[in-house]
């Protein structure tokens, strides 16, 4: 019988430490798979602070970790160094939103010829569960426990909309992967924001809805159910942004 | 070599264009913003990159990302963005990336005045970010000196692995004097052994900082302590000034050493033996050279003069260690002294 699935070379045999039914582990995957795909033979990816902040452990290429926020300032040194590179961020929505949010909106206004994979789970998971710009109205975290109030701290930013609006922004889409259909429709957009980089077309960004079972208090099946019922209201998924149409 | 007049901010964007930097990010803050606007110009005339970025904080990140891929980077800024810089010194110095840093000091703290300072010295050689590190300070005292030692830092922080800090102020920065600049010097095509470079099927490289594991952090700490050491040893830079038959010893740097320097040959005039010790490296601290000084029978005291309210006077007393009085004139808000001040302070001595 011959082989009809090996695992893709551009990760690392390092056992990942992140939670049972946490969504990090697939999009880690399907990153590393579609550059496996492409045949990329020059990657450089950045590491945020946060849960991914060990991806440099578990993706087989050359990896540079960032300071909270900053993932985007970084990859843009690189690129300008390595423009043959393909260059990425992998960030979560605390790092890219709230601290990072400056970094972010003025790549994506340069047009920088990178791509983004922004995992938004609308919690800080890395620090215990704390409240994030993401955070859904009404959420409980371990900083807004009685929910968050719109009177008190706002709504949800919407990052993908945001900058979707910039004209430096070539391609900006929001998936999920709460199931298999999603999974693929994540990989194929993923495929396209790193072929957008290769042609040179400049910024891409996928934002990824992901969960966090631990800190949103749930099982992984509830908290795969969360995001199809409670975030995609919030965060629709789609293409925001297509240089090419 | 014919010399030409430049401006400070511009001698030093051209020497380091000279010295094989291509890549330049930075953010205008006065005074030192002829280098950012000088390697505006420049960058693109040698194949280089210049990019102003959003904030201090996103240009000492893309040097971050730059001298992690290898190249010969720089950046500069004054006091203020300095300070915004010093998360990513701190992440750059623990990684061991080399780069350089131009601060233009101005007054502070707060967004203080444009005027020149020293007042970030305690911010510079004690690290200025979080944790335990240091890094190479040079302090010239002159446009042409300031031309020399961008080229020495370049090398410095490729043979250290560290970044090395510039420290102007913004008479360095804004004055104009004859140069004599170095020549154009070859870009490396090599990339370090450190740096990523994106190329798959080789032994693949992290820049990192993060040391999850005690021991492993400790272990990081110990090496960069004894590369420290190596630096004090090898790099400590001191000029000596008439201060062979000195009874009175005057401790200035930068542009107060010029000041402090005029005071002692006018002192000397008056019949007074005065000589000057300036550091050119103010980390590593010429601590050596002061306490061989301090501890000679023939001297009597010691002057320091600073703008600021007696940064470094806390490394010469340490070097001192009480083996002589200490006094001090400390210049503060943006105000430069005058050897008329200095030599008020030379007569004082009972």
């Amino acid at each position: 019988m011959g082989k009809v699935f090996s695992v893709t070379s551009y990760l690392t045999d390092d056992t990942m430490h992140y939670c049972p039914g946490c969504t990090h582990g697939i999009i880690h995957r399907l990153v590393a798979e579609v550059l496996e795909e492409m045949q990329a033979e020059r990657v450089i990816g950045v590491a945020p602070v946060g849960c991914a902040v060990f991806a440099y452990d578990y993706f087989n290429f050359d990896c540079h970790q960032a300071a909270h926020g900053r993932a985007p300032a970084v990859a843009t040194g690189i690129k300008r160094v390595h423009k043959d590179a393909l260059v990425f961020t992998y960030q979560g929505d605390g790092d890219l939103a709230s601290i990072g949010a400056a970094e972010i909106v003025n790549a994506a206004g340069r047009g920088e010829n990178i791509t983004v994979i922004f995992i938004n789970n609308a919690i800080y998971g890395m620090t215990g569960g704390q409240m994030a710009p993401t955070s859904l109205v009404g959420q409980k975290t371990t900083t807004s426990p009685y929910g968050r109030k719109p009177e008190l701290c706002g709504y949800p930013l919407t990052m993908s909309e945001m900058l979707a609006t910039q004209k430096g922004a070539y391609y900006i889409e929001r998936t999920s992967v709460h199931d298999v259909p999603n999974i693929n429709k994540t990989k194929k957009a993923i495929r396209k924001a790193f072929e957008a980089q290769k042609a040179g077309k400049g910024f891409s960004m996928i934002e990824i809805l992901s969960t966090c079972p631990t800190n949103w208090g749930m099982t992984p099946v509830e908290s795969l159910q969360w995001v199809k019922d409670s975030m995609i209201e919030v965060f629709p998924l789609g293409v925001f942004k297509d240089g090419d149409n | 070599m014919e010399k030409q007049l430049l401006k400070g901010n511009e001698a030093i964007s051209e020497a380091a264009v000279r010295a094989g930097c291509r890549f330049y990010f930075g953010y205008p803050i006065t005074p030192q913003n002829q280098i950012p606007e000088y390697m505006s110009k420049r960058m693109p005339e040698v194949d280089g990159c210049f990019l102003q970025a959003e904030s201090e904080v996103a240009a000492i990140n893309m040097v971050y990302g730059a001298g992690g891929s290898g190249a010969r980077v720089m950046t500069s800024s004054s006091s203020p963005g300095i300070s915004l810089k010093q998360e990513g010194i701190s992440y750059i110095a623990a990684a061991e990336i080399p780069c350089v840093i131009v601060n233009m000091v101005r007054g502070g703290p707060g967004l203080g005045s444009i005027q020149p300072s020293q007042g970030d010295y305690f911010q510079s050689t004690r690290g200025g970010g979080h944790g335990d590190y240091r890094h190479i300070v040079l302090a010239p005292a002159t446009v042409q000196e300031a031309v020399d030692l961008v080229h020495l830092a370049f090398d410095l922080a490729d043979k250290y692995r560290m970044p090395v800090i510039i420290f102007g102020d913004g008479m360095i920065g804004q004055m104009m004097e004859p140069v004599e600049l170095p020549p154009m010097q070859e870009v490396r095509t090599e990339f370090p052994d450190f740096a990523t470079t994106g190329k798959r099927g080789k032994d693949r490289r992290v820049i990192n900082s993060l040391y999850i594991e005690t021991y492993q952090l400790e272990e990081l700490i110990n090496r960069l302590k004894s590369r420290y050491e190596q630096v004090e040893k090898n790099e400590t830079m001191c000029e000596e000034y008439m201060t062979e038959d000195a009874e009175i010893i005057l401790t200035a740097f930068g542009t107060v050493s010029r000041i402090a320097k005029n005071a002692v040959k006018q002192a000397r005039e008056m019949g007074f033996k005065v000589g000057l010790l300036r550091p050119v490296t103010l980390w590593p601290f010429p601590t050596k050279i002061m306490a061989s000084y301090a501890n000679k029978d023939s001297v009597k005291r010691f002057i320091d003069i600073e703008m600021n309210d007696g940064q470094m006077l806390e490394d010469v007393k340490l070097a001192v260690n009480g083996a002589v009085k200490v006094d001090f004139i400390g210049k503060l808000g943006g105000i430069i002294p005058t050897p008329d001040e200095i030599i008020e302070m030379i007569k004082e001595d009972k």
